[in-house]
């Protein structure tokens, strides 16, 4: 017997009102000059590229192109700063410049936000809640480690290493901006740090900041470009380790461009995470996590739960479930409260996922996509899901870096793993199980580095990220964050 | 007059727990600086390499799941086995080249690794583990996890101390291993195969090969199913090859510069470490 399944119904004449986050609090430098050596200076050459704001396409600001010639000052910057200053400044007051920093952020925190989504199209309600946070607490996290280090490495002491160019991607431009700093600084390095081209603005806020708490100028210098400039800066030979997080074509272009040089590096590369469920998992409970894995910041993440294995005697219902869900999801302009998905970070993105959405339904997948109204200016994509598709699919191979989700059937635990193990990628995974037991074999034998067991993309300072494979290679975060950045004696 | 003709070993490769002849039927005359023995070793060619890849990988999952008690084990009967074969690497190391006090030093210090290592395999995972204190309602821990399949190149000055020095903390570990032996001291690689064959090591966890590392590191470094390599050495041309060609895959490359394999620092927990990924685990804490 067929037992009814019971909707929400959502068809109602009322709507949502916009509940749209203030604008006029926030302050942007224009031009935004590059921050090298304690000061806001403009380029060698004087070069300026424009910021806009996905959701409208409209400029939000110009912004200084660090050129080679930039990139030698930015680094001879840090460098003067290492040698003088930072490595032989007491750990203890290292550390306090830090907190200081994460107390600014803190105190300032709206004013992040909303130029988050302002410049990088994702939702109010996530900037504010998630990137700003977590971004202070990491420098709150690492300031505390400056002076404890004897007891990260226990039987070895902790060098810092020198000098480290630090590049980062614009899916979570402030956030990943802390990732890299907090744990350099902490163990005495200095730093170049180069923000995404579609994302520079609030990095260069955090410079404020930073220039505000008087760090010792030279220990942060932020420069902005685009590929250019972060190949300049992975082939300055003054730079003692690269810290990126990237596609893994960049990353293995890094990997050979350091080749003989002796550089560290710390790579956090692509993924495409198999979110697992099983037949006695919570199933709302559950379309809530894989809703969250996929369509988190517009599916820009690079552990997003992009391929999901749903068990097959469940799967009608599970699918049948995910559509009404996705159905309720509101894109729209990302600085209104009520949303939960904005823009698509730029034009090239969008490009990339229109395409790989024509490869999905080309190769034979069905498609379905929430019926919801986009926006006539900016760059938008609703939320999508593929089924009928298998391990062959490019959109199942691929990391697709949207809000696209491609789910496939499975009916006993060593065929599932077998599946969501053949990627060359291991980042993250996901399973969904009322069965302890269960979590613990599958949590186990999926080769990611990090496992989310009844719940899906939750990030802390405390806990290690980062990949197997070609994910990456390793850790940001936690006590094994502090690694990359030191030289065992 | 009946003068007793002694019986020559043949060296073979060991590859998924077996002593086999290369595939090629290739060989590589080595004698001993007095030429009083001559003997033919294999030379390795791409495909017993790939073969032993093969071999390692069908061999992570059982011995990654293995008790970290009964890998601890394992390491002290190789230990076991190799101190009761004494006399054999003696003859071996000083065929060799070593004086023969220097041969008994560097075998009390094989055995001693051994038996200093195995007594990590349950306690590295206490050292490098850690509960997570995050700042929401989920128990997290991470911990460290195999790498997988290890693909190595010997030491080539210290063919049984630096051998063991590298083995130990790889398959410790729980990973898989293809190791290319020392080109100049090939004989004591093989013999020591005979000591893991005898210690309960699973087949496939340990492959050795001997041959030319000017010929085999290129496969060594492009095997898209190899997790890591190390290269023990300071030949910067090779040291090139070995992280240019890791990008392939995004291997982790780990380079061992020469170095006396005595010392102190060359054994440790953070040895193990270089072959180990973390893996970060999250789950609700509910009511």
């Amino acid at each position: 017997m067929k037992t009814e399944v019971k909707t929400l119904d959502f068809n109602t004449d009322w709507e949502y009102s916009p509940a749209l986050e203030s604008t006029d609090h926030i302050h942007i430098q224009e031009p935004t000059d590059l921050f090298i050596s304690g000061e806001f200076i403009p380029g060698v050459r004087g070069k300026y590229f424009e910021t806009i704001n996905p959701a409208n396409e409209e400029k939000i600001a110009n912004v200084a192109e660090a050129e080679k010639a930039d990139v030698d000052l930015a680094v001879k910057a840090a460098r003067k700063a290492y040698d003088n200053v930072w490595s032989k400044m007491k750990p203890t007051e290292r550390g306090k410049y830090i907190f200081r920093i994460a107390r600014l952020i803190q105190e300032r925190a709206r004013e992040f936000a909303v130029i988050e989504s302002l410049d990088g199209g994702k939702p109010i309600r996530e900037s504010r809640d998630v990137d700003v946070p977590l971004s202070a607490a990491h420098f709150f996290y690492y300031a505390g480690w400056a002076d404890k280090l004897e007891y990260a490495f226990p039987g070895r002491d902790a060098h810092p290493v020198g000098v480290a160019g630090q590049i980062i991607p614009w899916n979570f431009p402030l956030l990943m901006a802390a990732w890299k700093l907090a744990p350099a600084l902490a163990t005495g390095n200095t730093v170049v740090l180069k923000p995404a081209e579609t994302t520079p603005l609030t990095a260069m806020k955090l410079a404020e900041i930073i220039q505000e708490c008087d760090l010792p100028p030279g220990v942060v210098n932020i420069i902005n470009g685009g590929g250019n400039t972060g190949q300049a800066l992975v082939e300055h030979a003054d730079v003692d380790k690269i810290a990126f997080t990237g596609s893994t074509e960049v990353g293995k272009f890094i990997m050979k461009t350091v080749v003989g040089t002796g550089k560290k590096y710390t790579l956090e590369l692509g993924g495409k995470a198999a979110n697992i469920l099983f037949d006695d998992a919570p199933v709302d409970q559950a379309v809530e996590g894989i809703v969250n894995g996929i369509f988190f910041n517009q599916g820009h993440v690079c552990c997003a739960g992009s391929r999901l294995f749903v068990q097959e005697n469940i799967a009608e219902n599970v699918i049948s479930k995910l559509k009404e869900r996705m159905e309720t999801l509101i894109v729209g302009d990302p600085l209104d409260k009520n949303t939960d998905i904005g823009a698509i970070n730029s034009k090239i993105q969008l490009d990339k996922i229109k395409m790989y959405v024509d490869i999905g339904q080309k190769e034979g997948g069905s498609i379905f996509q929430s019926p919801c109204s986009l926006p006539k200016m900016g760059y938008w994509h609703a939320p999508t899901l593929f089924t009928d598709v298998s391990q062959s699919h490019r959109i199942v191979q691929e990391e697709i870096f949207g809000p696209v989700l491609a789910i496939q059937t499975f009916r006993t635990v060593d065929e599932v793993i077998m599946k969501a193990n053949n990627t060359p990628y291991g980042l993250s995974g996901g399973v969904w199980t009322d069965k302890g037991s269960k979590i613990f074999s599958l949590s186990k034998k999926i080769r990611a580095g990090v496992i989310w067991a009844n719940t899906f993309n939750k990030f802390d300072p405390s806990a290690p990220f980062g990949g197997y494979k070609e994910s990456g290679l390793g850790r940001e975060g936690g006590v094994e964050g502090l690694m990359p950045y030191v030289n065992l004696v | 007059m009946n003068k007793r003709i002694n019986i020559q070993k043949t060296y073979k490769l060991y590859i998924d727990g077996k002593f086999l002849r290369t595939e090629s039927a290739r060989y590589i005359k080595w004698q001993d600086s007095k030429e009083t023995t001559q003997v033919n070793v294999c030379r390795s060619s791409r495909k017993d390499f790939r073969n032993a890849v093969v071999a390692a990988r069908n061999a992570v999952n059982g011995w990654s799941s293995r008790t970290a008690y009964n890998r601890g084990q394992i390491l002290y009967r190789i230990a076991e086995i190799l101190e009761g074969r004494r006399e054999q690497f003696m003859a071996e190391l000083t065929l060799q080249g070593s004086a023969k006090k220097q041969a008994e030093k560097e075998i009390d210090q094989s055995v001693d690794r051994l038996i200093y290592y195995s007594g990590w395999a349950d306690k590295y995972m206490q050292i490098f583990s850690r509960v997570n204190p995050v700042a929401m309602p989920y128990f997290n821990f991470s911990y460290p996890e195999a790498t997988g399949v290890v693909a190595a190149t010997a030491p080539e000055e210290s063919s049984l101390l630096g051998l063991v020095s590298i083995i130990a903390p790889i398959i410790l570990g729980g990973n898989t291993l293809v190791i290319l032996a020392s080109e100049s001291r090939p004989l004591c690689s093989i013999t020591f195969a005979e000591v893991l064959h005898t210690s309960d090591v699973p087949g496939g966890v340990m492959n050795i090969l001997t041959g030319y590392r000017s010929e085999l590191l290129e496969h060594f470094s492009t095997h898209m199913d190899v997790n890591a390599i190390l290269y023990c050495g300071s030949d910067q041309e090779e040291i090139r090859l070995v992280e240019s060609n890791s990008a392939l895959n995004v291997k982790r490359p780990v380079v061992y510069p020469d170095q006396d394999w005595s010392k102190e620092k060359a054994q440790g927990p953070y040895h193990i470490m270089k072959t180990q990924e973390i893996k970060t685990i999250w789950h609700p804490i509910g009511v």
